[in-house]
C-alpha cells in the first residue's frame, strides 16, 4: 500500500427532500483495500454507494479520486463524459441483480468485450482471446462464450458480471450485495473467487452488504450504518469481535449459528 | 365552380416547409446528427416514405426534375405513387433517368451511376437510430451520441462474427460520418456504403414516424465500421445481370417458376435500361432472339 489514499470522501450527505439518505459520511480508501459498508435495509448504504459511484448526485460534501496521473479530482466537478469514461475503464460496478449489469441479449463474450470495444479495441481475435481468458478466470467454461447470459444460472451470471467489470483492469470496484440472491454454496464459491481476484489484482473495493459473513471474508475495514449515519468504523475483525455501539452488538449477535 | 380547397405548392404549407428546411440546414451543418423535426401527417401510411416525401416537398421547386426509386426500380408501387403525388401537388417534371433528375427520392438503394454536384438524394428512413436494437432507451442513445460512446456498435458486429463467422449485417450497415457521428444509412444494402464516401451529391435522410432528419453533405468522409481482422466487405455476385450483362452492380434474384428457375437482374432499372439501349445484352435476352434484337437496335 502507498501512503496516498485512492478515494477521499468528506462531509458527504444525501437528502431525499426532508428525509435523510445518508449524512456526514467521511472516509478514505487506500489502493488495494476493501471496505465493507454494512447495515440493515434502509440504513442508507445503497444510497451512499450510488452517490460514491456518481450514479446519484449528493446534496453536500465532496468525493475525490486519485486519477492514474496521481492528481486528485472531485468527481462531481468532472464533466459527464469524463465520469462515464472513468466508470467504464478505471472503475467497476457489480450490481446485486446481474441482469442490471449485463446485456442479457448479447453473448457472454460480447458482454466481457464491450468495455474493450468502448475504449477503442478493434481487433476481434484479441477481444475474443481476452474474453476467453476472463471467462476461465471466473470459472465459466469457455464453450459457453457464445451463449447469452439468459441461459446462465444465477451464480454464473454474477461471475460473468464480475469478469465484464474487471476486463479493463480497474483500480476500484463498487459492489452492491454481490452475493445477494445466491444459495450458500454458490455464495461461498463466489466469495472465494472474489477474494482471489481482489488479492491478485490489488483492487480497491467498496462492498455494500447486509451479510456480515461477506464483510468478514472480503473486507479489511468496515463501516456500520444506521438511519443514514455511520455509527461505527474500524478494522473488520475489531468491529465484528469487539463491537462498541449497541446497534453493532445487536447486529453481530443476530447472526444465526448453525 | 370555385375551388374551395386547394393544395399549396408541393402539398405542405409554407410554414411547415420552413420548419423542415431549418432542420435540413442544421442536419447539413452537423453531418450525421439526427435533427428532430415536427413531422406532419402525410396522405400515405408510415413506412411508405413519409419522411422522405416531407424532405422532398420542402426542397422541391417548379424547375426541379424528380426521380423516385424503390429498391432501385422506377416502376414499383411506392415509386410510382410518390412520383404521381408530386406530379399532382407540385406539377413538376418527372423522369426515370438518373442523369436528368435534380432530386432523387430513394428507398433502399443508391443509383449505380455516380451523381454529380447539385443533385440531391433523399432517403426514406424507417429507423434512424443505429443503436436502437442494442439500447432501447432514447435518452441513453442520445447521450451516447453526444459523448461519442460507440463501443456498443461494435458489440453488434462482434455478435455477428461470433454467430456467423463473419459480419453478417448486410443492410443498414452502420457508418461513421466525418469522424464523429455513427449513422444508420437507412436500409440500403451495404453494397452501397462505399458510394456514400466523398459523394458528389447532397444526401438527405428523412424519418417521418421517428421525426428525425439527418444529412451527409457533398464530399464528406463516410466510413463503414469494422474490425481490424474482419474488415468491411461488400456483397459480390458471381453472375452478371441476365438482361444487360452488367458486372459489379447490385443484382436482384427473381424466381421464375416452381422448378428452381431463377434469374439475376440489375436492381437499378434505369441503369439496366440504359445499358441495354447501348447494346449490352445479357444471357436471358440472348436466348430470346426477338427481344434481344430489339434491345440491340
Amino acid at each position: 500500500m502507498t501512503d496516498t489514499p485512492l478515494f477521499k470522501v468528506s462531509g458527504f450527505s444525501k437528502f431525499y427532500g426532508n428525509r435523510i439518505g445518508c449524512k456526514d459520511v467521511s472516509f478514505e480508501l487506500w489502493p488495494g483495500e476493501v471496505l465493507a459498508i454494512v447495515g440493515e435495509s434502509g440504513s442508507g448504504k445503497t444510497t451512499l454507494l450510488n452517490c460514491l459511484s456518481t450514479r446519484l448526485m449528493p446534496t453536500a460534501g465532496s468525493v475525490e479520486y486519485r486519477m492514474r496521473d496521481g492528481q486528485f479530482r472531485d468527481l462531481y466537478h468532472m464533466s459527464e463524459a469524463e465520469r462515464r469514461f472513468l466508470m467504464r475503464t478505471d472503475w467497476g460496478f457489480v450490481h446485486q441483480n446481474p441482469a442490471d449489469g449485463l446485456r442479457m441479449t448479447v453473448s457472454a463474450g460480447a458482454n466481457v468485450g464491450e468495455r474493450l470495444m468502448a475504449i477503442g479495441d478493434r481487433h476481434y481475435g484479441k477481444i475474443r482471446e481476452t474474453a476467453t481468458d476472463w471467462l476461465t478466470r471466473v470459472e465459466i467454461s469457455t464453450d459457453r462464450i457464445d451463449d447469452q447470459p439468459r441461459s446462465f444460472s444465477g451464480g454464473m451470471r454474477q461471475r460473468l458480471q464480475i469478469a465484464r467489470n474487471l476486463v479493463t483492469g480497474p483500480r476500484l470496484v463498487f459492489m452492491d450485495e454481490p452475493t445477494g440472491g445466491l444459495d450458500v454454496s454458490v455464495q461461498a464459491r463466489l466469495l472465494d473467487l472474489l477474494r482471489g481476484l481482489v488479492n491478485d489484482l490489488g483492487l480497491a473495493a467498496i462492498v455494500v452488504t447486509h451479510d456480515l459473513a461477506v464483510a468478514r471474508l472480503l473486507s479489511h475495514r468496515m463501516m456500520v450504518m444506521k438511519d443514514g449515519y455511520v455509527i461505527e468504523h474500524g478494522l473488520t475483525d475489531r468491529v465484528l469481535d469487539d463491537p462498541r455501539e449497541p446497534y453493532t452488538q445487536l447486529l453481530v449477535s443476530s447472526i444465526l449459528q448453525v | 365552380m370555385t375551388e374551395l380547397a386547394s393544395y399549396n405548392f408541393a402539398y405542405l404549407d409554407e410554414q411547415t416547409k420552413r420548419m423542415i428546411r431549418r432542420a435540413i440546414l442544421k442536419a447539413i451543418a452537423i453531418p450525421g446528427y439526427q435533427v428532430p423535426f415536427a413531422s406532419r401527417e402525410m396522405p400515405m401510411p408510415y413506412g411508405w416514405g413519409t419522411g422522405g416525401v416531407q424532405v422532398t416537398a420542402s426542397i422541391i421547386g417548379p424547375d426541379d426534375v424528380l426521380k423516385v426509386i424503390d429498391q432501385g426500380a422506377d416502376d414499383t408501387t411506392n415509386a410510382v405513387s410518390i412520383r404521381a403525388f408530386f406530379q399532382k401537388v407540385a406539377d413538376v417534371a418527372v423522369t426515370t433517368h438518373t442523369q436528368d433528375a435534380t432530386i432523387i427520392q430513394t428507398r433502399h438503394r443508391i443509383p449505380e451511376q455516380t451523381l454529380r454536384e447539385g443533385q440531391v438524394l433523399v432517403y426514406q428512413v424507417p429507423i434512424p437510430e443505429p443503436l436502437r436494437f442494442l439500447e432501447p432507451r432514447e435518452t441513453e442513445t442520445r447521450k451516447m451520441h453526444a459523448l461519442e460512446e460507440y463501443g456498443l456498435m461494435h458489440v453488434k458486429l462482434y455478435e455477428d462474427i461470433a454467430r456467423h463467422g463473419r459480419i453478417s449485417t448486410t443492410y443498414a450497415y452502420p457508418v461513421k460520418v466525418a469522424s464523429r457521428y455513427v449513422m444508420d444509412p437507412s436500409p440500403t444494402p451495404k453494397f452501397d456504403n462505399p458510394k456514400m464516401h466523398m459523394y458528389e451529391a447532397l444526401q438527405l435522410f428523412g424519418a417521418g414516424r421517428e421525426k428525425r432528419i439527418y444529412a451527409v453533405p457533398p464530399y464528406t468522409e463516410v466510413v463503414s465500421l469494422d474490425f481490424e481482422d474482419h474488415p468491411f466487405e461488400i456483397q459480390t455476385f458471381s453472375q452478371n445481370c441476365a438482361l444487360c450483362n452488367a458486372h459489379g452492380v447490385y443484382l436482384d434474384e427473381v424466381v421464375l417458376d416452381d422448378k428452381g428457375g431463377r434469374m439475376f437482374v440489375c436492381s437499378d432499372t434505369d441503369n439496366c435500361e440504359d445499358r441495354r439501349a447501348h447494346g449490352h445484352v445479357g444471357e436471358m435476352l440472348a436466348q430470346d432472339p426477338p427481344l434481344g434484337k430489339e434491345a440491340a437496335e
